[in-house]
């Protein structure tokens, strides 16, 4: 009897000595892992209400100085109603928006790239943009199609230092490259661009015009430059998680959230500091920028830490 | 003891030991508070809003709401104003050919575009019989109407309920004086309402008409009230009979689109055509109710002073 009791009492002990090296190893596993996810998932926030109210005054009255934007517009003939939509509406809070073409329309101002392969134009863009920036830190890549509201923009950004690498917007992912979705607008701080431009010299890692038989989307190409000088993306979300960065409509959202969430479409939808929107119409776009910029109820005060002044030469906001 | 049966032992004490590690690591697992799922954020809550303003307001300027709709619509339209800008008025009452646990209003008429006057006339009777004193301004909009509550109280503040006044997106033709647009939504004073009531009562008012809008215009001039400006202190309309996107793109000068031809005011396209205190939208599907709540409500540029500041324009207009 002792003999076998003392067989089973030995299977336990083992069994538990087993259990204790097994779940040691996991934490220490995953522990390296979770590091590892931290480092390529990265999501971005703005501050909170609270950590902006511990500023100093000083540093309030420095901050929308020194957060400012240059949008990148990259724009082609064919998207001309898209593009004097861009120019007429959201573009213009941009503390310097300049229009990127592919060849030159008689219509409306812009920077003649002379050039079709979009990568290739892409990369003429960003090099051209990074020359001219003067004090301006931070890049905005977008095209007509999209619709940016760059207050919040430059609120998301308002605590990051420009002279770290950032590359933000919505996030996703192809097998394992984490990227930055073009449609929905890229974000790109004063030291992603310059380590950017210094890797384009690297015809093997970055090339100009790829040497494969289909060509790879400029969003992909982008942040495998990116990634080759220690530049990963991040996806730009609210404090609740909600993606700040849209590549759907504001309709097709809030369709959705009927489908999903018909109790409470609106709250579960969208953010309230969304930043882009995009595939709107022109005259949908110019609904948007009156919803965004000037309709709202009387007696609404929201008492932020920071006041944008509207643009000058402008009606429609 | 046999080796075997010892080394069956020893195996099954293996088997019990993982087996009650796995039960134990489970157990702490679902015990523990976790913080995985959403990470620690805040609780969700809309952007701190200074409403004191507003809720004064809605103190000072009780609005009734009268939603024309039918027993069809209810599931359609009228939820989404129910979940929208029905919950900002004083009173908001649905009125329908049935009553419902909707809840709707059943008024003594039938459906149809030929009853619409019908169900207009009926509407103000009921709300002149049970709510005279329940509120100050009573408005009236279809089921695909989208109002800014807020905006029509600022609006009213400067007028006084005991005037025969009334409100909307002034249309000119077939009344002298010109009568409001039904859709966009009109706004009588409390001394309207008991004049039309009165009208009807003492047969100065008759149903001489199937189209609400003008036959309450009709009334409003036999009993002697008087057609409002609604448009903002910079001239900008504030009722709009037709969607935002009718208005706001930016037109080359052209000769008055058929939507515009009935106005009353000399009408802007582009940009000046609306008040950033815009009150109404009309023909909104359910879709655009919740996209221009949205856009009203919740989405804005973060710091940003806006352009027009109402209270800056102080000036002696005699109008909303």
């Amino acid at each position: 009897m002792m003999s076998e009791g003392s067989s089973f009492m030995k299977g336990m002990i083992l069994g538990g000595i087993f259990c204790l090296v097994i779940s040691f190893f996991e934490t220490f596993n995953s522990g390296t892992h979770s590091e590892g996810h931290k480092h390529l998932h990265h999501h971005l926030k703005p501050l909170s209400k609270d950590e902006l109210q511990k500023l100093s005054e000083s540093q309030m009255s420095d901050l929308p100085l020194q957060v400012r934007v240059y949008c990148l517009i990259m724009v082609t003939p064919k998207l001309l109603v898209h593009w004097a939509t861009a120019n007429d509406t959201w573009s213009k809070h941009c503390d310097k928006s300049v229009f990127y073409t592919s060849e030159s329309s008689k219509a409306l101002e812009a920077v003649d790239l002379q050039e079709q392969d979009e990568w290739a134009r892409l990369r003429k863009a960003i090099k051209h943009a990074y020359e001219n920036a003067g004090d301006l830190r931070w890049f905005f890549v977008a095209r007509p199609t999209t619709f940016a509201i760059i207050e919040n923009l430059k609120y998301l950004v308002l605590d990051k230092d420009p002279s770290q690498p950032f590359y933000i917007g919505h996030t996703e992912k192809s097998g394992e490259l984490d990227y930055v979705e073009y449609d929905s607008g890229i974000v790109l701080s004063y030291e992603s661009m310059r380590r950017l431009i210094e890797m384009f010299k690297d015809e093997d890692r970055c090339p100009e015009r790829g040497h494969a038989l289909w060509k790879t989307p400029e969003e992909k190409q982008l942040a495998t430059c990116l990634q080759y000088s220690g530049v990963f993306a991040e996806n730009g979300e609210d404090a609740q998680g909600k993606g700040l960065f849209n590549k759907k409509s504001v309709s097709s959202l809030i369709s959705d959230s009927m489908g999903q969430n018909p109790a409470d479409v609106v709250e579960a939808c969208c953010p309230d500091m969304a930043i882009t929107f995009a595939g709107m119409s022109p005259s949908q776009m110019q609904v948007l920028m009156y919803g965004v910029y000037r309709l709202r109820p009387y007696g609404h005060d929201f008492h932020d830490s920071l006041t944008f002044l509207p643009p000058k030469n402008s009606d429609n906001d | 003891m046999s080796s075997f049966k010892q080394h069956i032992l020893f195996l099954c004490g293996v088997a019990v030991s993982i087996l009650l590690s796995i039960m134990y690591s489970w157990v702490l697992r679902t015990l523990t508070p976790s913080f995985a799922l959403n990470g620690n954020k805040p609780a969700v809550k809309h952007t701190a809003v200074s409403r004191r303003t507003a809720l004064e307001f809605s103190q000072k300027v009780r609005v009734l709401c009268w939603v024309m709709t039918q027993p069809k619509h209810l599931k359609s339209r009228t939820q989404h104003i129910r979940a929208t800008w029905g919950k900002r008025c004083n009173i908001v009452l649905y009125m329908s050919s049935e009553a419902s646990d909707f809840p709707t209003v059943g008024l003594n008429v039938s459906e149809g575009r030929s009853q619409l006057y019908w169900k207009t006339i009926r509407a103000f009777q009921h709300i002149h019989t049970h709510h005279l004193d329940h509120a100050d301004w009573f408005l009236k909009a279809d089921d695909d109407t989208f109002v800014v509550l807020e905006n029509l109280r600022y609006g009213l503040s400067k007028h006084n309920t005991e005037e025969p006044l009334y409100f909307g997106r002034r249309y000119t033709p077939f009344i002298a004086q010109g009568y409001m647009s039904g859709g966009a939504g009109y706004v009588l004073s409390k001394e309207a309402l008991r004049r039309f009531v009165k009208g009807f009562a003492d047969g100065l008012c008759t149903h001489n008409t199937e189209t609400e809008d003008v036959g309450l215009g009709k009334c409003m001039e036999t009993m002697k009230v008087q057609m409002g400006d609604s448009r903002d202190v910079l001239g900008r309309q504030t009722f709009h009979p037709y969607p935002p996107d009718y208005y706001l793109p930016r037109q080359t000068r052209r000769p008055r689109p058929w939507y515009l031809l009935y106005e009353h005011y000399q009408p802007v396209e582009g940009p000046g055509c609306c008040s950033d205190l815009a009150i109404s939208f009309h023909y909104i599907d359910a879709v655009q109710m919740h996209t221009l709540e949205y856009y009203t409500y919740h989405l804005r540029p973060y710091g940003y002073k806006h352009r027009f500041q109402p209270d800056e324009h102080l000036n002696n207009r005699t109008n909303i």
